[in-house]
């Protein structure tokens, strides 16, 4: 343990300390949480961010004459900022805050794509994506009379390159895939994947969900036309999330949803709308989540984002070198870049079982399809156990995850 | 026995365990000793869908009453029809369709699995109703 903290310059018990929830107990034992996939605990600093803002300067903001609106306002344009400087876009205006990842890609499939997406146009995403980046993609295809194309993934979990490159043509009005994968953790080549996409002008969303808070994310160098991402992965509250855009596409696209906020002015006659990002912003807008994310960005830059990633890559290689060697297990998603992510199945056995189980032993893991069911179709599986990392968990947390995995699966067996 | 004291019986036994690991490893018992369906049964027509496992449901009614086989591709779930079928499987279609199945929440399973969607339990029990259901209609028109 000792020299894993020397190396990366991480001490992970006083980033223990700072997440309140890891002291719990469960079914009698410490409570392992290793399903940070699906949303990361959260800090002091972010819960005292949150509990300030209610105690001190809670008000309805950008209408307000009076103090605390005015310190709420600031306190909400401050994370737009902060979510700017994260991300490396150049302006605020840049950002919209929507309630997460979810809502981000609904509200570019609903504005950008019903307004640029005819009959017979293609979206191309991969089989890898969440429910999350399929479904608006297909309601929006069945509207148009569109086709959503699916980029294969090969055996390893990895988009395939050649055969994307073949199916982009100027039919293509989209390119919409994750950056990491919430089942396998593949890092996919999303620069590349942009690269090829703008040699025929043809945009690409990029769904961040499971990327901002394992690795740097640098939007204008990805060169990427949007970018989404939600707050409750990174350490931040749920209910807030980002979606970035290029102003030039941002400023062409109609409103997603209307009323307060995002108008300039209204008359029976007609409303005209707010400018970029107000214009997606439609009513009263989650300002504790604002100053949540906010708070959470200065914890994530308080550790460093690159220590961060290097620690968790340890823990990931750490994890799967002890887990191939129980028998009958295999690891789903063995692409040559992942991160943070450990999928797998083991022989004759349900996931469901093994993850009821390990509750039993304090163990917290993710079983089932993961919002990824065509990605379980194309392994041919029913769905995986998954144990996913956060900056809080340890090589002891993973020994103790292995051994009682053991007993376990002796006991299904 | 009436559903009640089938249920009683099993609530009996589940209060002699400690914790839920001693509960699971139970129902994981119950479900190594439940015999498979015959081939012929995996079919789509008998699949009761959950989100995380699915059971396979048949049901046939002899002299009035009804009886049930199951079988799950989870162990806890199988366990857990073990303990259905134990209640239901047998009776008429009148005590299946009043049964409350109350030893499920006196168990503590209720809290632990029924309420998700995770498994296919609540859709099952739901099935099972639904055969018994079917059974006093026909069985009511028979004798009309």
């Amino acid at each position: 343990m000792q020299s894993t903290i020397e190396q990366n310059n991480i001490d992970v018990e006083k980033i223990r300390k700072q997440f309140p929830i890891l002291k719990r107990e469960i079914n009698g034992h410490p409570m392992i949480y290793f399903d940070n996939a699906a949303t990361t605990q959260k800090p002091m600093p972010v819960i005292n961010a949150i509990s300030n803002y209610y105690e001190m300067y809670n008000a309805n903001i950008h209408r307000g004459v009076y103090s605390i609106s005015i310190e709420a306002s600031e306190a909400y344009e401050k994370s737009k900022e902060k979510v700017k400087d994260f991300i490396n876009a150049k302006e605020t205006c840049e950002i919209i805050f929507t309630r997460g990842a979810t809502e981000a890609i609904n509200l570019v499939a609903y504005s950008y794509g019903r307004q640029n997406v005819n009959e017979g146009d293609e979206i191309l995403i991969s089989a890898m994506e969440h429910h999350a980046n399929i479904v608006p993609w297909q309601v929006l295809c069945e509207e148009k009379k569109a086709k959503l194309v699916v980029i294969p993934v090969n055996d390893a979990g990895e988009i395939m390159m050649d055969e994307y490159e073949k199916l982009l043509s100027p039919k293509t009005k989209l390119v919409s895939v994750c950056h990491i994968s919430n089942t396998l953790g593949t890092i996919n080549p999303v620069k590349e994947i942009i690269e090829l996409a703008h040699k025929i002008n043809i945009p690409v969303l990029i769904d961040g969900a499971q990327a901002v808070q394992h690795l740097k994310v640098d939007v204008w160098e990805l060169n990427a036309d949007f970018y989404t991402f939600s707050g409750h992965k990174m350490y931040a509250p749920m209910g807030i999330g980002v979606l970035y855009g290029k102003p030039e596409l941002l400023e062409k696209m109609p409103p997603y949803q209307t009323g307060g906020d995002m108008i300039n002015s209204v008359k029976f006659s007609g409303t005209e709308y707010n400018e970029i990002p107000m214009k997606f912003e439609a009513g009263t807008p989650n300002v504790e989540g604002a100053v949540g994310l906010s708070a959470a960005i200065d914890y994530i830059h308080s550790i460093g984002i690159n220590n961060i990633k290097e620690y968790e890559q340890e823990l990931i290689e750490y994890a799967a070198e002890k887990i191939i060697t129980i028998e009958g297990l295999r690891i789903v998603g063995t692409a040559k870049i992942k991160t943070s992510v450990i999928s797998f199945v083991v022989e004759g056995l349900n996931a469901f079982d093994i993850g009821l189980m390990l509750d039993t032993m304090g163990i917290a893991v993710r079983t089932g399809q993961h919002c990824t069911e065509p990605l379980m179709d194309r392994f041919g599986i029913p769905g995986t156990v998954r144990a996913s990392f956060g900056i809080y968990n340890t090589k002891d947390e993973i020994d103790i995850f292995i051994s009682s995995l053991i007993k376990v699966l002796k006991m299904l067996r | 026995m009436t559903t009640e004291e089938i249920e009683n019986e099993i609530a009996d036994e589940f209060s002699s365990f400690d914790d839920w690991q001693d509960k699971y490893e139970y129902l994981i018992e119950l479900g190594k000793k439940q015999d498979k369906l015959p081939a012929e049964e995996y079919k789509d027509e008998n699949k009761v869908k959950g989100c995380q496992s699915s059971v396979w449901l048949v049901a046939d009614c002899k002299n009035g009453l009804v009886f049930f086989k199951a079988d799950s591709d989870s162990t806890i779930v199988k366990g857990l029809i073990a303990l259905l079928i134990r209640v239901l499987s047998g009776q008429t279609p009148e005590a299946i369709l009043n049964t409350k199945l109350g030893f499920i929440d006196k168990i503590g399973l209720k809290q632990h699995l029924a309420q998700t969607r995770s498994n296919g339990l609540a859709a099952m029990i739901k099935q099972m109703k639904y055969y018994a259901l079917a059974y006093r209609i026909a069985g009511k028109t028979k004798q009309s």
